[in-house]
């Protein structure tokens, strides 16, 4: 191949990438903007920038004076950062034994884990909560843990399952002949050398937990408990809604997320693999 | 301290046998390799012994003690790995001082043990980086030393140098014969390389399909092979196998190790068309076809001229040849 084919490749590569995220982004980059102007403009050009005249921040001192937005702020990160250490705890032992064990039915477990891919959790909710008024967990933050945790677990079995098959054997079998317990293999040498991996599971599980609004509508609905979204709810109205207060409330709820992503995204793109083994 | 038994040992995977009925003694002191070819179990074998897999019968012995549920950092055994498996998160020091700290050795003591191997080895210098700044034998010698700082009955190496170019793999095979000087410790090594078990062994265990072919010294091995498998093994290049019949001899097949044929261009026993040469300075290997025997190798010492396509004769030294029968086993001279 030659050079120019090649740059026209790569060319048209990234041509197809820049206008998929500009798509991607426009819409967070419009409620961004929109969270920043008054109501009426808004309504009259939607698509323009804040200017000296249209700037207000009227929507974020509603979100801010209006209801218990810290608190719900507070109840999402909680719910969203323990149901995150669960799903990766519970999900690479999980793994790791399935990965690592040589027991009966083992084939027939990781297909049992992996089982919750293709069913939605969402089909059991009336389960769900007869389970959780039975537990006396209704409006709860630890309702939705489980929930969730229940939730991410699958994906993440199957996932971390095949990265911990590649762990090299010999590695771990150095370490037992060392004398350590299968506990400290699987936390000091199998959980960082799957560190890419986790990463990528973490974001696939937070993700959906962070915007979910049925559980905590359904679970959780006190206002002690609610979460962002949840909480975002009260400003959409059957006939008025306040939309530089929703546009506020979403601009502000996309920011932890963006930052747990690139905490997240450092670690999918550093390999310590290096130097292990070979 | 530090002899070892196999008794009747197998192993089977499901419905497939892999180990069958292995008996072995290795003595205190010994250097024993386990060679054969890839799946043969060798590598299997090791593993048994070092309390990484289940035996499914049978009994391994350690010191006289029968060590089949003992786990393996409990069996005062020390195991270097064909990838290293060194840990990656750890500094050489740390890496080769794991061992003993899990054990509870009191620090100055595993300091000591550590700077002791390090010295042996030449890694002081490097001992406070990290496996990824280490070139691939400066890595191998790293996971040689951790294996030294425990002080092991037995030393088990699987396939050490098989990661390492040519130069290094004979450089620290040297070092590895130098070390079981030094230490004289009971050693079990396992290669594919024949090569690398007639250099390093007390006694060869040639194994195929899970069961021991023959043991013996390498020197043993090659002059007195069981059967035709273990003498096509050792040596190098190949043992040729003739058909004898044609050659007027028993059995089926006449083994002639390349450097017991004589190569003419005017007469001799079996005729045939030189297909390739190899110069290598110090002997030249000519490869022959003849029909039926096949691809013959002779290998001559010093430099010798030969022409692609060229016909030459090559006469068996009778008195070196081995005579096996159609079940490949031996025949009695």
């Amino acid at each position: 191949m030659s050079a120019r084919a090649n740059i026209l490749r790569s060319s048209a590569a990234h041509a197809i990438l820049i206008a998929y995220t500009i798509l991607a982004l426009y819409p967070v980059f419009l409620v961004v903007i929109n969270s920043m102007k008054s109501r009426r403009a808004i309504f009259n050009e939607p698509l323009a920038l804040p200017t000296r005249e249209s700037f207000d921040l009227v929507g974020f001192h509603t979100v801010l004076e209006q209801g218990n937005f810290l608190l719900y702020f507070q109840n999402s990160l909680i719910v969203t950062l323990a149901s995150l250490f669960l799903v990766l705890l519970f999900g690479a032992m999980a793994a790791f034994a399935l990965a690592e064990y040589r027991f009966r039915g083992n084939l027939l477990m990781g297909l049992y884990l992996a089982l919750g891919i293709m069913i939605p959790i969402r089909l059991g909710t009336v389960a769900i909560l007869e389970i959780m008024v039975a537990a006396n967990l209704v409006n709860t933050l630890t309702s939705l843990v489980l929930v969730y945790t229940a939730q991410g677990l699958p994906l993440a079995v199957f996932i971390l399952a095949e990265f911990m098959r590649q762990v090299s054997d010999d590695l771990k079998n150095a370490a037992r002949i060392d004398g350590l317990s299968e506990y400290r293999i699987f936390f000091t040498i199998a959980l960082p050398l799957v560190r890419p991996a986790l990463a990528t599971v973490a974001v696939f599980t937070m993700i959906p937990i962070w915007n979910d609004l049925w559980f905590p509508l359904i679970l959780a609905p006190s206002d002690a408990t609610k979460t962002l979204t949840l909480g975002s709810q009260i400003f959409l109205g059957q006939y008025v809604t306040n939309w530089n207060a929703v546009l506020a409330a979403l601009t502000l709820a996309i920011f932890p997320v963006v930052v747990l992503y690139l905490i997240f995204s450092r670690q999918l793109i550093r390999g310590i693999t290096r130097g292990a083994v070979k | 301290m530090g002899n070892m038994t196999l008794e009747k040992v197998c192993k089977s995977f499901g419905t497939v046998d892999v180990i069958r009925d292995v008996d072995l003694q290795v003595e205190d002191g010994e250097f024993c390799v386990f060679v054969g070819p890839s799946g043969c179990g060798k590598s299997t074998l090791l593993r048994m012994i070092a309390g990484l897999e289940d035996i499914t019968t049978g009994d391994v012995l350690i010191d006289g003690e029968v060590v089949n549920t003992v786990p393996p950092s409990k069996r005062e055994i020390a195991m270097v790995f064909q990838s290293y498996a060194l840990y990656p998160h750890l500094n050489v020091r740390d890496n080769m001082g794991l061992g003993l700290k899990q054990a509870r050795h009191p620090r100055a003591e595993v300091t000591a043990a550590v700077d002791r191997a390090a010295k042996m080895l030449d890694l002081e210098k490097y001992l406070n980086r990290r496996p990824a700044e280490l070139s691939g034998g400066q890595r191998q010698r790293v996971a040689i030393g951790r294996a030294i700082v425990r002080k092991p009955k037995l030393f088990l190496f699987d396939e050490p140098l098989s990661n390492l170019d040519a130069a290094l793999r004979v450089q620290t095979r040297i070092e590895i014969a130098n070390l079981h000087r030094e230490l004289g410790a009971t050693m079990i090594y396992v290669t594919h390389d024949q090569v690398e078990a007639m250099t390093l062994a007390d006694r060869i265990v040639v194994l195929r399909d899970g069961r021991i072919e023959q043991i013996g010294a390498p020197m043993e091995l090659y002059n007195n092979p069981a059967n035709e498998f273990v003498a096509g093994f050792i040596g190098s290049p190949k043992m040729n196998f003739l058909d004898a019949p044609t050659l007027g001899q028993p059995g089926r097949s006449l083994g002639i190790r390349p450097e017991h044929l004589t190569l003419s261009r005017e007469e001799g026993q079996i005729e045939g068309r030189i297909s390739h040469v190899e110069q290598l300075g110090g002997e030249t290997l000519i490869y022959l076809r003849a029909d039926p025997h096949g691809l013959i190798t002779v290998r001559l010492f010093g430099e010798h001229g030969a022409e692609v396509d060229e016909r030459a004769f090559v006469t068996p030294d009778l008195t070196r040849a081995f005579h096996f029968g159609t079940d490949g086993q031996r025949l009695a001279a």
